[in-house]
């Protein structure tokens, strides 16, 4: 009876001429942990901290969730993608592979994701593609870029707004095959004028490591002159061309071919990579919840005991006031 | 319960990681463009050089003098590598213009491919795919890559249903209108003929 006057006292002290002493004993534990009592409240609430954590814990699960979701498409894809490495390397061994070619008209192909919430690997690409761009812009050359990909686009639209030619995006809805992929080649390659294309992706090396890597494909009509010139395109004036019509038509069917098998490699090995950046960004995601939450937890306990601390004092100071 | 899952989750993270790691692991090869590589460095100092195929692929072996016994083939398709590095005596692709047989120090060519019938010949073993289109290369150093877009092996191939396309292409053709569903039918009827008369020849 006597605790609860006395309660009611200390409720109508607090509420009606808050002194400064009080204002600073109240504010002294929000200063270290702002917004602790709500205002009008009794004694210093846990609620805001209980919030918080039950918000931290549910990134926690999400993010675990993802984690888990992409380590299980990452099996899929990684084993397709493996599959697909054979398939541009007989290109590269009778083309060879020449970066440091000097045309006129370039176009880089950069392979990124659509979604986001995968690390660093977009950007990665895109600093790759831009700094080609500079590589390959000159007084009388030029430099395009044709993006498969929302993320790239939204990052190099801020300021290559001109040089882009052609965006895809929605790449990834159906699973990655190699008629979409020539269906797309066929549609670049139809719209798009070039004397060297370069594909950007990252390549997968593990799990927790994609290396940037450019295939540089020429037209045909550069072919041919570079194997006139020097020997870097391999000594492809010696071989024979099988076929009933010309060298130049064959030589256009193989360009379009080896675009198409290098692009499918390619968008295969961007998405293992995705898969896997998103399988470590996640995974640090949620490894930084739960040092949060082991944070917030201590921070809850601590409110928690000076709050019960903080009451039996008044009731005993005001008990031991009563008594004399 | 979390413990072990995340547990389970590295060990498989950690094998998937060491099967990626055994397929890429090519070593590096010292062929790397190097005018590339310095271009790259005065444009972009901080950024490392992307990698280039030169670089993640095993170098071909020089040719050799005198023409080797065997010829290692190479044949891949889009979803799988059917056959790599495998040493056989001979090799018969459905080149456009016919059926052409490679043997160990045949010429260097570049060759189209037509739907049609890719045997390899190993001792007395014949296998046979059929060959949807794609194109065979042949080295000097007496290898053979054959990249097709699709193959199966002929075994695998229902007659019924060969005939049953074949027929309706035909149709298709005679009533087709634009170029594109000519065209379209005309491919059709390329595929299935050359289906039946691998079936059958």
């Amino acid at each position: 009876m006597a605790m609860a006057a006395l309660r009611r006292e200390g409720r109508r002290v607090l509420l009606s001429t808050p002194s400064p002493a009080a204002a600073m004993a109240v504010r002294s534990p929000a200063v270290s942990q702002p917004e602790i009592a709500p205002l009008g409240a009794r004694s210093i609430s846990t609620q805001i901290v209980r919030n918080r954590m039950k918000s931290v814990k549910n990134i926690q699960k999400i993010t675990k969730a993802m984690k888990m979701v992409a380590a299980s498409k990452l099996r899929a894809v990684q084993i397709r993608t493996e599959n697909s490495r054979g398939l541009w390397q007989p290109f590269t061994a009778l083309l060879g592979d020449t970066p440091s070619v000097d045309v006129k008209k370039n176009v880089i192909v950069a392979i990124t994701s659509d979604k986001g919430l995968c690390g660093g690997i977009n950007s990665t690409s895109v600093k790759v593609s831009k700094a080609l761009h500079k590589l390959t812009s000159g007084p009388e050359k030029e430099s395009k870029y044709v993006i498969l990909g929302e993320k790239g686009k939204v990052q190099l639209i801020r300021d290559s707004k001109k040089s882009i030619e052609l965006t895809v995006s929605e790449l990834q809805k159906n699973p990655i095959n190699y008629t979409q992929i020539a269906v797309l080649a066929d549609d670049i390659l139809k719209n798009v004028e070039f004397d060297a294309l370069r594909v950007v992706f990252n390549k997968f090396q593990s799990v927790i490591s994609f290396k940037p890597t450019v295939t540089t494909i020429l037209s045909p009509e550069v072919m041919e002159k570079e194997s006139e010139s020097s020997g870097k395109v391999g000594d492809l004036d010696s071989y024979e061309i099988e076929g009933g019509e010309t060298k130049s038509e064959i030589l256009q069917n193989l360009t379009e071919f080896q675009f198409s098998c290098v692009m499918y490699n390619g968008a295969l090995e961007n998405a293992c990579s995705e898969l896997g950046a998103r399988m470590s960004a996640m995974d640090s995601s949620s490894r930084n919840a739960g040092d949060m939450l082991d944070r917030l937890t201590l921070t809850y306990n601590r409110t928690r005991q000076a709050s019960i601390t903080t009451e039996l004092t008044e009731i005993i100071s005001g008990a031991s006031a009563l008594e004399g | 319960m979390l413990r072990h899952a995340a547990h389970r989750l590295a060990s498989r993270a950690a094998v998937a990681g060491r099967r990626a790691l055994s397929t890429a692991g090519v070593p590096a090869q010292a062929a790397e463009d190097s005018a590339f590589v310095e271009a790259w460095k005065k444009v972009a100092p901080n950024i490392e050089a992307p990698k280039t195929p030169m670089t993640l692929m095993q170098p071909r072996p020089p040719t050799p003098a005198a023409i080797p016994t065997k010829l290692t083939i190479n044949f891949v398709l889009p979803y799988k590598s059917e056959i790599a590095n495998k040493e056989v005596d001979m090799v018969i692709v459905p080149a456009t213009t016919g059926q052409m047989g490679v043997l160990p120090g045949h010429v260097s060519t570049i060759a189209e491919l037509k739907p049609g019938v890719l045997s390899v010949h190993e001792g007395n073993d014949v296998t046979k795919y059929f060959v949807s289109s794609g194109f065979a290369f042949v080295h000097a150093n007496s290898i053979a890559d054959i990249v097709a877009v699709e193959a199966v092996p002929l075994d695998q191939i229902d007659p019924s249903l060969v005939q049953k396309g074949l027929t309706e292409f035909t149709a298709k053709l005679g009533s087709a209108s634009t170029d594109l569903e000519k065209a379209e039918a005309q491919i059709g009827v390329d595929v299935h003929s050359a289906l039946n008369a691998a079936l059958t020849g």
